[in-house]
């Protein structure tokens, strides 16, 4: 069907002569390479487009990132060390980023500690126990649960998770342990549908292999199958972790934007991601506070690599 | 006799924790639904929201939701589909290609608001088309190509050696064979995967928040002169999409019915996201049928 459309819209060759091939212009167009080359330069320009978009934001968000180090003469160690985050301080005012590089450390790493072991034995339990309703009906479920916006995510923990721990735990309800909740239950769907397709891909005769020397159910996941699926898992949780460290919206809304350093999981907290959300509309561009939220922004980007980076090292372990 | 129990024990952990995934998330979406949809009228949806009194409605924001997903897609669509052929079919292995691989990889992998901080550097201040349309859009196009290449590489790859070969048995060129043959028969699954990737860019928000902007200029939808200000299809103006509406009525909102404008709005958000989910679900099912049916 695909080929006669484009045939029939071919423009037609200038010379017909008595061949039908010729007629139709089929020669000149089965043998024009110029059409060739002229496909090939639309693949490559688009190819190139990708390399230009990396390059791109890397080095615009570097240079733009360096310039409260540079120009504004701000001390790198203390501006990542610092705890003091009093920009608009009249006197001496202070850039101390760390409350939010360790706001976003720790909600990505408690979201992970909420979704992993859930997701994980979700995923065991669709490919392992169930496999033909958990391939069916929970594998398309889970994906269509990937594709819900994170912004509804943060709707539902202004809405429900906040105010449970606000009349469990006490305080406001906004926490560090809300922002990771409503993370951990953002990035539940999209780990346990990787960890599903990894385990999935573990060959069934290690599972044959083991139930036939009488190993049980569970003795063969958890000395077979999770040991080959290993790194794969590992790379699932991993980028759930990368999805939660980036975050942005979902966590503003719940995590209660404190600018100091919080001293327990129920303490308003702030990450990387939420400062700049709520400074950077308010700052004008040039600003020495404008341009500490760049240099927010290129940490950002760094712990981003450095994700990329290890999700690399371990897909290329799995390979070996 | 201990193997036993354990293996009870640890299978039924299992099923809880099944139990726990599936439940937490239909009870909240159960819950945005059921909370949102008694908000959603037919009002709700064509009138103009308002910026302190109560009985606002999420029309603009609707279309503006759309007209980005629209111009998004115009942007994207090509350039991924043929970056996606490029590695599919092109691409030799050796570093060009693995670098272009990983440039794929770290786009997909970025976080949206970096994207969105770049849109903002880059469309926003050194363009200066301020939030609009236009640098919301190109924001988005940064963050969807990799998942449009993804879903055309694989298209390319799983289609049966033979169809290229016979193409290329005839005397095509090879770029005749991807245009005429390979192609097309791809096209169910890239279609399938760009309606999904649609569903995503319609949710986004965070990097639409220093690109299009936090505001909507009051809209004339009888002017549909693209360069009026007050068109609906300006590209240049600042354009709030709906997931950004959810968050800034929350954030910063003064109207008294936040709680029902921002229910209604993630159940309008929600619901649509779910019609895109099926609908690719359904189109990739009936384009496969009718596949398979020609045999």
């Amino acid at each position: 069907m695909g080929i006669n459309k484009t045939m029939a819209g071919a423009p037609s060759n200038k010379d017909p002569k008595l061949s039908l091939l010729k007629e139709k212009g089929l020669i000149k167009r089965f043998t024009d390479h110029y059409s060739e080359s002229r496909g090939r330069l639309i693949i490559y320009i688009s190819a190139s487009l990708m390399i230009i978009a990396v390059v791109a934001i890397t080095l615009f968000l570097t240079v733009q990132g360096l310039r409260s180090f540079v120009i504004d003469r701000l001390n790198v160690w203390s501006f990542v060390t610092g705890t003091e985050w009093y920009p608009d301080r009249e006197n001496n005012p202070s850039f101390g980023a760390f409350p939010f590089i360790f706001g976003s450390i720790a909600v990505t790493l408690l979201s992970a500690v909420i979704a992993a072991p859930v997701a994980v034995g979700c995923a065991i339990f669709m490919t392992e126990l169930t496999k033909k309703w958990g391939q069916r009906v929970l594998q398309p479920v889970i994906e269509i649960l990937v594709g819900i916006p994170s912004v509804v995510y943060g709707l539902i923990g202004l809405s429900v998770i906040v105010p449970f721990i606000k009349q469990y735990f006490g305080g406001s309800g906004f926490s560090l342990l809300a922002g990771s909740l409503v993370v951990g239950i953002m990035i539940l769907p999209t780990v346990a549908s990787i960890a599903a397709d990894s385990i999935r891909s573990v060959p069934d005769t290690l599972r044959e292999a083991s139930y036939a020397i009488g190993a049980t159910k569970w003795q063969t996941i958890w000395r077979v199958v999770i040991p080959a699926a290993g790194s794969s898992l590992i790379t699932a949780i991993v980028l759930g972790m990368s999805r939660a460290f980036g975050e942005a919206l979902a966590v503003q809304m719940v995590v209660g934007n404190a600018r100091g350093l919080p001293t327990s999981i129920f303490d308003p907290a702030a990450t990387l991601t939420t400062i700049i959300t709520l400074s950077m509309g308010n700052s004008t561009y040039g600003s020495v506070l404008n341009d500490a939220l760049w240099s927010l922004g290129l940490i950002l980007l760094m712990i981003s690599y450095i994700f990329i980076v290890i999700i690399r090292f371990l897909s290329k372990r799995r390979k070996a | 006799m201990s193997s036993k129990v354990t293996n009870r024990i640890a299978l039924s952990v299992i099923i809880l924790c099944a139990c726990i995934l599936v439940g937490t998330l239909a009870a909240l979406l159960g819950y945005i639904l059921v909370q949102g949809v008694t908000s959603i009228s037919w009002d709700f949806l064509t009138s103009p929201s308002s910026p302190f009194m109560a009985g606002g409605g999420i029309k603009d924001q609707l279309w503006n939701s759309l007209y980005v997903l629209i111009i998004t897609m115009i942007l994207t669509v090509p350039i991924g589909v043929c970056g996606g052929i490029y590695l599919a079919e092109y691409a030799r292995p050796g570093k060009l290609t693995s670098f272009i691989r990983s440039c794929v990889e770290v786009l997909a992998s970025l976080p949206s608001i970096v994207v969105g901080m770049f849109g903002m550097l880059i469309f926003v201040n050194y363009f200066g088309w301020r939030y609009s349309v236009l640098s919301g859009a190109l924001a988005l196009t940064v963050f969807n190509l990799p998942v449009i290449v993804r879903v055309t590489e694989d298209g390319f790859r799983s289609l049966p050696r033979h169809q290229k070969e016979g193409g290329l048995a005839l005397g095509l060129t090879h770029w005749h064979t991807i245009k005429t043959i390979l192609l097309p028969a791809a096209f169910p699954s890239i279609l399938t995967g760009i309606i999904l990737s649609a569903g995503r860019v319609f949710g986004e928000s965070a990097a639409l928040l220093f690109t299009a902007g936090l505001t909507t200029p009051n809209l004339d939808f009888t002017n549909w002169n693209p360069s009026a200000p007050n068109s609906p299809l300006n590209m240049f103006r600042s354009a709030e999409t709906l997931s950004v509406h959810i968050w800034s009525v929350n954030t910063s909102g003064i109207i008294p019915d936040i709680e029902k404008v921002a229910n209604g709005s993630a159940a309008v958000l929600v619901i649509c996201v779910l019609l895109f989910n099926l609908f690719a679900r359904a189109v990739g099912k009936m384009i496969n049928q009718k596949l398979s049916g020609r045999h």
